[in-house]
């Protein structure tokens, strides 16, 4: 493990312990994420569709990115079964909004339906570790996808289901530039909730059954409980993800989320940074924006060589899995990591320590 | 809570098999309020299984521990924290990637109300009320043990004297009645072990705790203790005050060796060295 230095800056000093335990370290950090949020919140005014659906996609799957990484990152525990978890909370909230209840309330709902479909899940967690656990929410993978395509009732089958257009009080989050509203909300909501999850002491529960579970025990800590509230608390936020994204496109169906997805969380949290909060929204970033990157990249290349034009799919592909390996390779820490270091540079430049 | 010199904790007829491994045979012995309590041997002879079954990792295969009158070997291993007992590893066991606050803090975990629903909501509901109220607690701790400056430091990068202080740190923060150390100050050089042993001491008075520790350096438990056991090959060979221990037939024995010839020998070796 690296450790990076972080000065803090001078003039800013934690004379209380209250001080000392704030959600951001300094006053600019805390500025500069307020100052993220409003930007955000700007965005529609400057920018079109393509941009708004891009931010909302990588909020959505921040959010889902994020609760894999209470549970993998802080925990320890890694989960093949994320993307049905989020799929999960897709159809649930398509179904309790189908039956009445108004859409802002279903999210939440669906959340807490996904918590309790995840903790079921998350018993073996109990017993099993690492790999072993690793093929046991593969089989949550399946079964919740065969769910998928058999429970009519609640999933509409193979054919799928139709999730209602939000609305706040009559007026309807029914373009891009609305939905992202309401997408920054739970952004904000999820992630200043695991920031101080992290800070306080259910959170240090968690990194201490990751660290050590053996002297976490005698700390008091029943590991049993902790692996899978850990369970609760990742799928709360797939399943929160997975609403969003269900409301957002107005259709779900049970193909999207296969061990793919799954997979593709775990790597936006492997290349964000496991168990950094703020690597969770980054890596998600990263994912989204990376074969967009590459295909701009592909094409750029075919129109200097015209000879492989026929190919810029293959070329985008292999780029794409390119940049991961070489990305874990030069980092394995993640972005945040990358950020930290970046930070501790401008702060100590010229010198090197 | 018990009166000074009371017993708390006795461990009767305890054995432990694995397999046909006898790691533990009928062992006895009982530790009392307030004392510092030595548990020694040559490696092997079974000291940290004793303590392993006292905090719950191993069963015993027979006898009984009683903690305070109570059957202690029916509570889970996580409710020995609020039992009253807390304790050190020999290979240390800190929680490598939080700082050395937080992992002081985990030690404050079954002192704690706040769980994952106020914890989140942090401002209301009395989470940050209670996280700060134990920062202050933790505090005193490291102030005792002299680690201020390496509060916010990972503990995984701390040197190894330093990461054992921190988990004398930790075990403390679960204000146990009853601390078990084992081994707390194997691979320490002389200044750290001056630490250690004043540490150690300071406890009983400051914080009132019972000590069972186990040690290889015999100076520092012959100075430190009140009763020491000796085990042997998992059975109980002597125990009494340090200079009964010391001056037990059994405990040369198992120490030096039976040849009599051969210390002897030894004895000469090291005098002429000297000479």
């Amino acid at each position: 493990m690296a450790h990076v230095p972080n000065p803090r800056p001078t003039g800013d000093f934690r004379a209380t312990y209250a001080a000392d335990r704030t959600l951001f370290r300094t006053r600019n950090e805390t500025m500069a994420v307020l100052a993220g949020v409003v930007l955000v919140a700007l965005c529609p005014l400057v920018f079109g569709g393509y941009v708004l659906s891009q931010l909302i996609m990588i909020g959505i799957y921040g959010i889902a990115a994020l609760g894999l990484n209470v549970l993998t990152g802080m925990t320890g525990q890694i989960s093949l079964g994320h993307g049905a978890f989020f799929g999960f909370g897709a159809f649930a909230s398509a179904w309790i909004s189908g039956n009445g209840i108004p859409v802002l309330i279903a999210i939440p709902l669906a959340g807490l339906m996904t918590m309790a479909v995840g903790m079921i899940f998350g018993i073996p967690a109990a017993r099993l570790k690492g790999l072993y656990l690793a093929i046991a929410t593969l089989a949550s993978q399946y079964i919740l996808q065969d769910f998928f395509a058999r429970a009519d009732w609640f999933t509409g089958g193979t054919y799928g289901s139709l999730a209602e257009t939000a609305s706040f009080f009559g007026f309807q989050l029914n373009s891009d530039a609305r939905y992202l509203y309401l997408v920054l909300f739970w952004v904000v909501v999820a992630f200043v909730a695991v920031a101080n999850l992290a800070r306080t002491r259910d959170g240090r529960a968690l990194v201490a059954v990751r660290d050590h579970y053996l002297s976490a025990e005698i700390m008091g800590i029943n590991l049993t409980r902790y692996r899978i509230l850990s369970f609760g608390i990742s799928s709360f936020f797939a399943g929160i993800g997975g609403a969003l994204y269900g409301h957002y496109l107005g259709f779900v169906s049970a193909e999207g989320f296969t061990i793919i997805l799954s997979i593709e969380f775990l790597a936006m949290i492997i290349i964000g940074g496991l168990g950094s909060v703020s690597g969770s929204l980054l890596g998600a970033a990263f994912i989204l924006l990376l074969p967009q990157a590459m295909e701009v990249f592909a094409n750029g290349v075919a129109t200097v060589v015209p000879a492989i034009a026929q190919g810029t799919a293959y070329i985008k592909q292999m780029s794409v899995g390119a940049a991961i390996i070489l990305f874990l390779v030069l980092e394995p820490e993640g972005l945040v990591h990358r950020w930290r270091m970046t930070r501790a540079s401008w702060k100590l430049f010229p010198f090197s320590h | 809570m018990a009166d000074r010199g009371s017993v708390i904790l006795k461990v009767d007829d305890v054995s432990v098999r694995f397999g046909g491994v006898k790691a533990l045979s009928n062992v006895s012995f009982d530790v009392r309020k307030g004392e510092l309590f030595s548990l020694i041997g040559p490696n092997g002879a079974g000291k940290t299984s004793m303590l392993n079954c006292i905090s719950g990792r191993y069963r015993p295969t027979s006898g009984n521990i009683a903690w305070q009158g109570d059957d202690l070997l029916k509570h889970s291993i996580n409710d020995r924290a609020s039992l009253g007992i807390g304790r050190t590893f020999q290979n240390l066991a800190l929680f490598g990637h939080m700082s050395v606050l937080d992992n002081i803090l985990v030690g404050r975990h079954h002192r704690m109300k706040n769980n994952f629903v106020t914890g989140m909501f942090y401002w209301v509901g009395g989470a940050r009320r209670e996280e700060l109220k134990e920062r202050r607690f933790v505090e005193t701790i490291i102030d005792f043990l002299e680690i201020q400056h390496v509060r916010n430091e990972p503990a995984g990068i701390l040197s190894y004297g330093l990461r054992k202080r921190v988990e004398l740190a930790r075990a403390i923060a679960i204000e146990p009645e009853l601390i078990l150390l084992d081994e707390p100050m194997a691979g320490m050089n002389l200044e750290e072990k001056e630490d250690m042993a004043r540490f150690i001491i300071a406890l009983r008075e400051e914080f009132d705790m019972t000590i069972m520790m186990i040690e290889h350096d015999m100076g520092v438990v012959m100075d430190l203790s009140d009763r020491v056991a000796v085990l042997d090959f998992g059975r109980v060979i002597a125990a009494g005050s340090p200079e009964e221990v010391l001056a037990d037939e059994h405990v040369k024995k198992a120490y030096l060796g039976e040849d009599d010839e051969m210390l002897d020998a030894l004895a000469a070796e090291e005098a002429e060295a000297v000479a």
